[in-house]
């Protein structure tokens, strides 16, 4: 099992209870996912071009030293916002390589969530309520987000085990179903150069999809060819910088369903998780069908 | 009329509350309030009885049911009317994947849309689809009736047994072993009985008859290893 959720607006004048809405969605999916949870968010940054989410198990030490010293050794003003394990670095895009470089060395626990003019992605092992308290995720506002309960299944508990997963710029995944082929592709992605961390089937999943990317398919087609190229169940939903897509595989036991109003388009794994939205009971609803590549966005 | 309210009271007490009830219960009229997407709604109900359900549901509504007639105001999540046995549930809205599973007995209406697998391994429980069913429905069933006054989905009737499956619009792709069959006076007698019972508009002479093949489930000697 797992849960999905995921929420993207229509109406700006709900973009500051994003969060809010967000949260409450994660938590009623507890059941189908007590191990760990995330969401990735994504809003607007102010006053610079680019924003890092990193993530450390030694937050008080390495996220001082990097407030200490990044913006001195990359020559540029950088801001660290810290939320629990994870900070949120904003700086200037041109520096984004100079500053991924640096930390490497200044940190080297440090792992990087997620890149992007707008996503934030954070993730943790606990009860879905407990992450999203931890980061303060109902505070935040945003113009859309997905998020993940997971139980795992195919590799360890952990925060690296835990979706979403980056993608790219401003992109990310997350799953519910397991893939059946993952070690075979893992291995064949290394070959290419992929840089694949941890045991986890979604990860690569995620990699797959950068790989294609990177080889020139838009994110359309890379989910496309998710079809041919994955074996397994998956219900995927990606972020990407105006919205999000689903794909589900062509056995499509994996749930899903979807609300739309004039107000926003929802995502649930289930229709519980979609009961406390505005208007509900007016929205459009249906399952997304098998082998079927959906987007919306701004 | 006897109302629960599930924003008060828990699920699990409403399924005792209805357990209890005897066939010569006065109470035999509830209305469901605030089911909110609940799972195994009003399941292993045994007395002749009528439940409504006052919006959308999770899993397992009404599943393990035996006598009592259950309507939802909304649609239902996977696994509705999950092993019936008898008595009715109607669906005013769509229901998720596998419909009717296993169902041995009993009259399932949606009177929306199916999704994928919806009768499959029916045992004996008729079910009319007003809308579509999605792909591999009534996988394996082996009786019963299916009727889906829409379209049908991939590989319907795969692997059938006995089970009869009408169908009035267009079927995506059969599954291995099923074929169309003759609509004969008798299979017209059931149709349009159940047509009518179910409130269906339809006719009987719109549908088409698939049934199985009865090439793979006779042993064959020539399919061994």
């Amino acid at each position: 099992m797992c849960g999905i959720v995921g929420l993207f607006l229509k109406d700006q004048s709900l973009m500051p209870s994003l969060g809010e809405m967000l949260t409450n969605m994660l938590i009623t999916m507890t059941e189908r996912g007590p191990d760990s949870a995330g969401i990735a968010i994504y809003d607007s940054a102010s006053n610079a071009d680019l924003k890092l989410t990193v993530q450390s198990d030694n937050p008080e030490v390495e996220f001082g030293l990097i407030k200490d010293s990044l913006s001195a050794i990359i020559e540029s003003s950088v801001s660290v916002e810290i939320k629990d394990t994870h900070a949120v670095i904003k700086l200037s895009g041109e520096k984004m390589i100079l500053a991924r470089q640096a930390l490497a060395k200044l940190c080297p626990g440090v792992r990087v969530m997620s890149v992007g003019e707008k996503v934030e992605i954070f993730k943790e092992v606990g009860l879905p309520r407990e992450v999203a308290d931890r980061f303060l995720i109902s505070k935040m506002s945003g113009s859309h987000g997905i998020g993940h309960t997971r139980m795992a299944t195919e590799s360890a508990v952990t925060t690296m085990g835990a979706h979403p997963f980056s993608t790219g710029q401003d992109q990310c995944l997350v799953h519910n179903g397991s893939l059946s082929n993952h070690n075979s592709l893992r291995r064949k992605l290394k070959r290419q150069g992929v840089l694949i961390e941890t045991e986890n089937d979604t990860e690569v999943g995620a990699a797959y999809l950068s790989y294609k990317m990177q080889q020139g398919s838009t994110l359309e087609e890379a989910l496309e060819s998710c079809l041919k190229d994955l074996d397994g169940f998956f219900t995927f939903v990606v972020g990407t910088k105006d919205g999000f897509g689903v794909v589900r595989d062509p056995i499509a036991c994996k749930p899903a369903i979807m609300a739309e109003t004039d107000q926003y388009v929802a995502f649930g794994s289930e229709y519980r998780a979609l009961v406390d939205l505005p208007k509900i009971e007016n929205a459009k609803v249906w399952e997304p069908e098998p082998a079927t590549v959906y987007f919306w966005s701004h | 009329m006897q109302v629960f309210d599930l924003e008060s009271n828990s699920l699990r007490e409403l399924n005792a509350t209805l357990h209890e009830q005897k066939s010569n219960t006065n109470k035999g009229k509830w209305e469901v309030q605030n089911p909110r997407g609940r799972h195994a709604i009003a399941v292993g109900l045994d007395t002749a009885m009528d439940v409504r359900v006052m919006g959308s549901t999770g899993y397992y509504l009404g599943g393990m049911n035996q006598k009592a007639h259950i309507t939802v105001d909304g649609s239902v999540g996977p696994g509705v009317a999950e092993n019936m046995m008898s008595g009715t549930i109607t669906v005013e809205g769509d229901a998720s994947q596998y419909a009717g599973a296993t169902g041995h007995g009993g009259l399932l209406v949606i009177k929306g849309n199916a999704s994928s697998r919806c009768g499959i391994s029916m045992k004996g429980i008729d079910i009319v689809v007003f809308g579509d069913v999605g792909h591999m429905s009534a996988f394996m069933a082996q009786s019963g009736n299916l009727v889906v006054c829409g379209d049908a989905g991939e590989a319907l009737g795969d692997s059938l047994y006995e089970a009869r499956l009408f169908v009035r619009g267009s079927v995506k792709s059969l599954g291995a072993d099923c074929m169309e069959k003759e609509m004969r006076k008798e299979h017209l007698d059931i149709l349009s009985k159940l047509l009518k019972t179910s409130g269906s508009k339809a006719k009987a002479e719109e549908f088409r008859r698939y049934g199985s093949a009865r090439k793979l489930y006779n042993f064959n000697i020539d399919n061994a290893y």
